[in-house]
């Protein structure tokens, strides 16, 4: 069983690999030294974001949860430093403050996730409309930018020869996330809590310590990339990153990261990450429009759960053919959920 | 809490009861804050406030009580008000009943399509209905051409029905829209109530494996109650295009966040398996109270609207879990000892299996 269940991931990852090359080369033909540092910069920079929050939400979705509320906290955090900023605070104060606000929140859904058990859709979809409802309070529909200039030009400048600030940040966020998932204690805890929370916890696993610090971190980050988005765009509305969370989920699931939790692997996250950037690119020099860009996105996540639940089932119908046509054996395993199963457990 | 009540009440209805009485303490609130507040004018404006949201719960609560969700019903409310406010801007003569029929047909292809996806595609409601709620909306703005529909070119008769009343005590009137919409809020709970598909939707969500293993038809309902739920977001796609008249791509946007928090607010377990339709119709009532009440109250203003919605979902759901688990053991254990009393004193003999039954 693991074996197989290995076997699909390599193929999964396999096939993600392909469709990057197949994207990279429609992109090459179109636009002369696409490979370029400068191109590969831009590239990186229109996304980087939620390139960033979807690192940590490869730790939530194969804990077995799910966070709606990321996006929120990215525009709750981008309109705290806008507020604090517009009321003459210190601007390195502001940062904190709202870092130490996304942590704080994180907590709090956290701690109603684990120690209270309840569903992470329900809290984080409150967190979803309660931030951006804070967001909102804090801005009203103003928009504020006058940064002060080293914020911006960190957000908008290389840092590294053409490199930005935030994509190092990304880079080296992304080999911490891989090997804490893949080479530490907790990242195995992540993969057991979400194969079977029941499970872990009989074995003795700190699945309320794993599930807390999730969240914390996730509403660390979130506020973290909002604050980099700040940077990046130099100014700041109620609905900053409205809507991410759509692209951010896709993209984790594309990965190959299983929604039903336990499966999945962050070097196909990657793999998708860079997908989605190359897709968007070239959509845009297609010239289609954002909207159907979006409509893009919500098909690939509707169809980043579908085809691998259909192929599946189809295999194990050949499987069951092949072994014992006779015997009807009640259909299990991973590649066929029950209908009626939600992302929480 | 007394044994006597607990032996009255299930814990379920607690919630309705207490419900109704912070709904009339946040009524007793308002007015001592706000001078003249139950005058008729605002009154009036407070109930036609109800329809939109309250169609859109009495859907939303059948796919809830399966252990399901549907947050494409305000791309569904859009989608539908637009195509078909389109129609009627070129079509004068069309009849008011096909009008209804079209906006409920396209909402149930639509929710047909969500249904399809979740209940056999096997792809959690959440992800296929964040995928539609994009993907519905999209298709609006895609075929609207930046156009919008205005009130002044539609048919004549659409314009007069807001304000026509079924009944009025004094200045206090019962507008059409609102009828119509209390009359589907009944419908559809007693359809949970005697209705073998009611029933059914329970079993699904308490436990979706036992609902299986029985031979409920698991799959079929989930189905169908996306189903419904998307033509009754239909429905109130055509309550869109009578209230308002001016139709934009932008039409319902955030409304499934409105009718989700009013439906978790009224009592529907977001686990699946517990709830009712006079809950939604609190819970629509409650927020529709706050929202409105507060924009009249000084020294608030209007953008903390949704802040609130988020907090009232996070004590909704923590009071679920909390409060109603505790009650329900204190209803189990009163339940227990009045069985245990009863068999001390009777001399029958113990029927068989009776220990285990509660």
């Amino acid at each position: 069983m693991a074996r197989d269940v290995a076997r699909r991931l390599r193929s999964w990852e396999g096939l993600l690999f392909v469709c990057v090359l197949v994207a990279l080369a429609l992109n090459i033909t179109q636009v002369s030294n696409y490979l370029t540092v400068t191109n590969q910069v831009n590239l990186f920079q229109l996304g980087i974001e939620k390139a960033i929050v979807c690192l940590i939400m490869t730790f939530v979705i194969v804990n077995g949860d799910i966070d709606l509320s990321v996006a929120s906290m990215m525009g709750l955090s981008a309109a705290l430093v806008a507020y604090l900023f517009e009321h003459g605070w210190s601007f390195p104060l502001a940062l904190l403050v709202a870092l130490a606000v996304g942590l704080g929140f994180g907590i709090i859904a956290g701690y109603f996730v684990a120690v209270l058990g309840l569903s992470s859709l329900a809290v984080t979809l409150a967190g979803y409309i309660g931030y951006r409802g804070l967001a909102e309070v804090l801005v009203q529909d103003n928009s504020v930018s006058g940064f002060p200039t080293w914020f911006t030009d960190l957000g908008q400048q290389g840092l590294i020869g053409k490199v930005t600030f935030s994509i190092i940040l990304f880079f080296a966020l992304a080999a911490i996330a891989t090997v804490i998932l893949h080479f530490s204690g907790f990242g195995r805890l992540a993969y057991v809590i979400g194969n079977s929370k029941e499970v872990a916890r009989f074995s003795g696993v700190s699945v309320v310590q794993t599930k807390l610090a999730i969240f914390a971190i996730s509403g660390f980050i979130s506020a973290l990339a909002g604050i980099l988005i700040t940077a990046r765009l130099g100014a700041v509305r109620a609905s900053t990153a409205q809507g991410y969370e759509l692209d951010i989920i896709t993209v984790v699931l594309l990965g190959g990261v299983s929604i039903f939790g336990g499966v999945g692997s962050m070097v196909g996250v990657l793999l998708s990450i860079y997908l989605v950037l190359n897709i968007r690119n070239g959509l845009v020099i297609a010239g289609v429009t954002g909207n159907i860009q979006t409509g893009i996105i919500g098909l690939l996540l509707i169809l980043s759960v579908l085809l691998p639940n259909l192929a599946g089932r189809v295999q194990d119908r050949l499987r069951r053919g092949q072994t014992d046509p006779g015997a009807r054996v009640p259909p299990a395993g991973p590649a066929e959920p029950s209908p009626s199963q939600t992302a929480v457990g | 809490m007394s044994d006597a009540l607990l032996r009255r009440i299930r814990p379920e209805q607690f919630r309705e009861v207490i419900l109704l009485i912070v709904t009339i303490g946040l009524l007793i609130f308002f007015w001592t804050q706000i001078p003249n507040y139950f005058n008729p004018r605002s009154m009036n404006r407070l109930t036609t406030g109800i329809p939109i949201p309250l169609v859109v719960a009495v859907g939303q609560v059948l796919v809830v009580l399966t252990r399901n969700i549907d947050l494409s019903v305000s791309s569904v409310v859009g989608l539908s008000a637009y195509v078909v406010g389109t129609l009627l801007e070129d079509h004068h003569g069309m009849p008011w009943a096909l009008a209804v029929a079209l906006c409920i047909l396209l909402g149930l292809v639509l929710g047909a399509i969500n249904g399809t996806i979740v209940a056999y595609g096997g792809v959690p409601a959440v992800i296929t209905t964040l995928g539609t709620l994009a993907l519905y909306r999209v298709v609006l703005v895609e075929i609207s051409d930046a156009k919008t529909v205005t009130a002044a070119k539609l048919p004549t008769w659409l314009t007069g029905v807001p304000s026509k009343n079924v009944f009025s005590v004094r200045e206090y009137d019962l507008r059409l829209l609102v009828a119509v919409a209390l009359v589907v809020a009944v419908c559809g709970q007693l359809v949970l109530r005697y209705l073998p598909f009611g029933r059914r939707l329970f079993a699904i969500g308490s436990n979706p494996d036992a609902a299986r293993v029985a031979g409920l038809p698991a799959k079929r309902d989930v189905f169908l109650a996306f189903t419904l739920c998307g033509g009754l977001a239909g429905l109130a796609g055509f309550l869109w295009i009578v209230r308002f008249g001016n139709i934009t791509v932008a039409a319902a946007q955030g409304l499934e966040l409105q009718v989700v928090a009013a439906v978790v607010v009224g009592g529907v377990n977001i686990f699946g398996g517990s709830g009712s339709m006079i809950g939604a119709l609190m819970g629509v009532l409650l927020i529709e109270i706050l929202q409105q009440s507060l924009l009249r109250w000084q020294g608030v203003n209007e953008f903390v609207k949704d802040a609130i919605l988020g907090l009232l979902i996070l004590i909704a759901v923590t009071a679920d879990a909390i409060i109603l688990g505790r009650l329900r053991e204190m209803w189990v254990r009163t339940r227990r000892r009045d069985r245990a009393r009863e068999l001390a004193t009777s001399p029958a003999p113990v029927p068989e299996g009776a220990a285990h039954g509660t």
